[in-house]
């Protein structure tokens, strides 16, 4: 048993024991199980892939004469942000596109450029235009505003992800006989392919699947810079089928996560367009493991042959809710880049980089090895599978 | 020597046999790669040609002779290494294996001598890391 204290002390030290997902196996295979438990105090975990529900919001400071944005209409490098807040606070959601992108009326749509290209830019330093016009009030006359932005200058500026680190996802396949364009990417007819989005052994959430360390409050790698873990994510669902060893074997958990854009880098944040679906933000994530016993340690080793995924029908099944599956797979199986599905051999894409995450992994490793980065008490406990809490659908309703 | 070409055929060729005359009288030996009649009624055909360099020449005369247009196919596609992010999601995508993962280095690897520049990659890849050259 170790406490989180005692592993923050043995880093300030320099002596604590901090190995990647990977370098945690290596261990395990060169000095045994037992032994390996004994000594490693820190395993780092990661994940890098698109996840729509993330944003910026960000404080552009007053011009003079002073302007309310908030009710009025504010685009940056062409793309909408939200202005129902206060006068200079604004929100820009990565998958806001361009009024005038022509979406999916050219179908599929190339949907080039949007939120998540513009958080991009701005975490890359680079000037962006904001237009905007206002009301205009007493205490702000001004209606119209043009200028050049940039990160430097702002005053807080902050990535907001309602929901990332899915714990587990669909493998979507395509039983109808044409091409669909989905979130999923580009899935050729009658099983041309199969494309999943987890890092697997190596995702955050899947290495700590009863939310034994990871809680509101952890302190995490996000984008390149510090973020924290700030509440459940969006879609929470953390009551699904488990495996004998407690893996989820649907969607499951997710994480909303929170951290200074400022601190950022444009390489673990890329935008991302999906052809006939949308855009939308590439995050990276890295997530510290502390093992304070062992139960938790047993849940860290775990592999991709003991993760099994859903194949889900993304022509028909998944758009319509039936809720129905072709089958499971396991993550081993994925990465062979073959599975099976009714029967017939498919080849299999990833939308997640396992190569990013496992830099990611090694980045954090070193952050925490170097004592640059100390780990956190979580300050409240993730809704577990034990709670009942629930991923609802919509009643649709009138009265 | 082995070449890839593309070959367009206008609308008054394209149901008239003419590609088995390399094999027959210049003795190039080829592989379709992709055959298609695009919505104008031209054909396009991608052809690996293989064969002696002096057969190879006297067979594309031919073909121009009789009205095919000829389009090497070298570098067309190429990948932005800087945006890639190695996620994989083309390589099921791609007709001819031309995209694959390196195992070891996890990195997604583009063969360009197995493209055939169908453009698949080039609309699927999320980061845009897949363009035709100019």
């Amino acid at each position: 048993m170790r406490s989180i204290s005692e592993i923050n002390q043995k880093i300030k030290e320099g002596k604590a024991l901090v190995v990647t997902k990977d370098e945690l196996l290596s261990l395990i295979e060169e000095k045994g199980y037992k032994n390996t438990f004994k000594e490693v105090d820190v395993v780092t975990t990661a994940t890098f892939g698109p996840m729509c529900s993330s944003g910026i919001y960000f404080n552009v400071g007053h011009s003079q004469p002073k302007i309310k944005l908030g009710g009025g209409k504010v685009t940056l490098e062409g793309v909408p942000c939200y202005t129902g807040l206060s006068a200079v606070d604004l929100f820009l959601g990565a998958a806001a596109l361009p009024e005038d992108d022509p979406r999916n009326r050219v179908y599929p749509g190339n949907f080039g450029f949007g939120g998540g290209h513009v958080i991009e830019k701005l975490v890359r330093g680079d000037d962006l235009l904001l237009l905007a016009s206002a009301y205009g009030t007493d205490c702000y006359p001004r209606k119209e505003l043009k200028t050049l932005i940039n990160i430097k200058d702002l005053n807080e500026v902050v990535l907001f992800n309602i929901r990332n680190c899915y714990q587990n996802y669909n493998v979507a396949v395509n039983l109808s006989d044409k091409p669909i364009y989905t979130y999923m990417g580009v899935l050729k007819p009658n099983l041309g392919n199969a494309n999943f989005c987890s890092a697997g052994y190596y995702s955050p959430l899947l290495c700590d699947p009863h939310y034994k360390t990871i809680g509101i409050g952890t302190k995490i790698f996000l984008g390149g810079g510090v973020g924290f873990v700030a509440f459940w994510g969006t879609q929470h669902n953390p009551c699904v089928e488990r495996t004998e060893k407690g893996v989820p074997k649907r969607p499951a958990g997710t994480l909303a996560l929170i951290g200074d854009l400022k601190g950022m880098n444009s390489q673990y944040l890329r935008g991302t367009s999906m052809i006939g679906y949308g855009v939308t933000l590439s995050v990276g994530v890295g997530v510290p493991i502390p093992i304070l016993d062992e139960e938790i340690f047993e849940n860290v080793c775990v592999k991709d042959e003991e993760i099994f995924a859903p194949v889900v029908d993304y022509s028909y099944d998944y758009p319509q809710g039936t809720g129905k599956i072709l089958g499971e797979v396991s993550y081993k199986q994925l990465r062979s880049g073959v599975i099976q599905v009714q029967d017939e051999e498919v080849n299999c894409g990833c939308l997640s980089s396992l190569r990013k995450a496992k830099d990611i992994a090694g980045i954090l490793k070193d952050w925490i090895s170097q004592g640059r980065f100390f780990l956190t008490e979580k300050v409240e406990n993730l809704p577990g599978c034990e709670s009942g809490y629930r991923f609802k659908p919509l009643k649709e309703r009138l009265k | 020597m082995k070449k890839r070409i593309v070959l367009h055929f206008p609308r008054r060729l394209v149901d008239k046999p003419i590609v088995y005359k390399l094999v027959k009288e210049f003795n190039l030996e080829f592989n379709i790669l992709k055959a298609e009649v695009n919505p104008k009624e031209e054909g396009v055909l991608v052809l690996e040609i293989e064969g002696k360099d002096s057969d190879y020449k006297k067979g594309l005369d031919y073909l121009s002779s009789v009205g095919v247009k000829i389009q090497p196919l070298s570098e067309d596609v190429i990948m932005d290494r800087d945006k890639c992010v190695d996620c994989g999601v083309c390589v099921p995508l791609c007709p001819t294996s031309a995209l694959k993962r390196n195992e070891h280095t996890l990195q997604i690897e583009f063969i360009q001598d197995k493209c055939i520049a169908c453009g698949i990659c080039i609309k699927a890849c999320p980061y845009q890391a897949m363009n035709i050259s100019l």
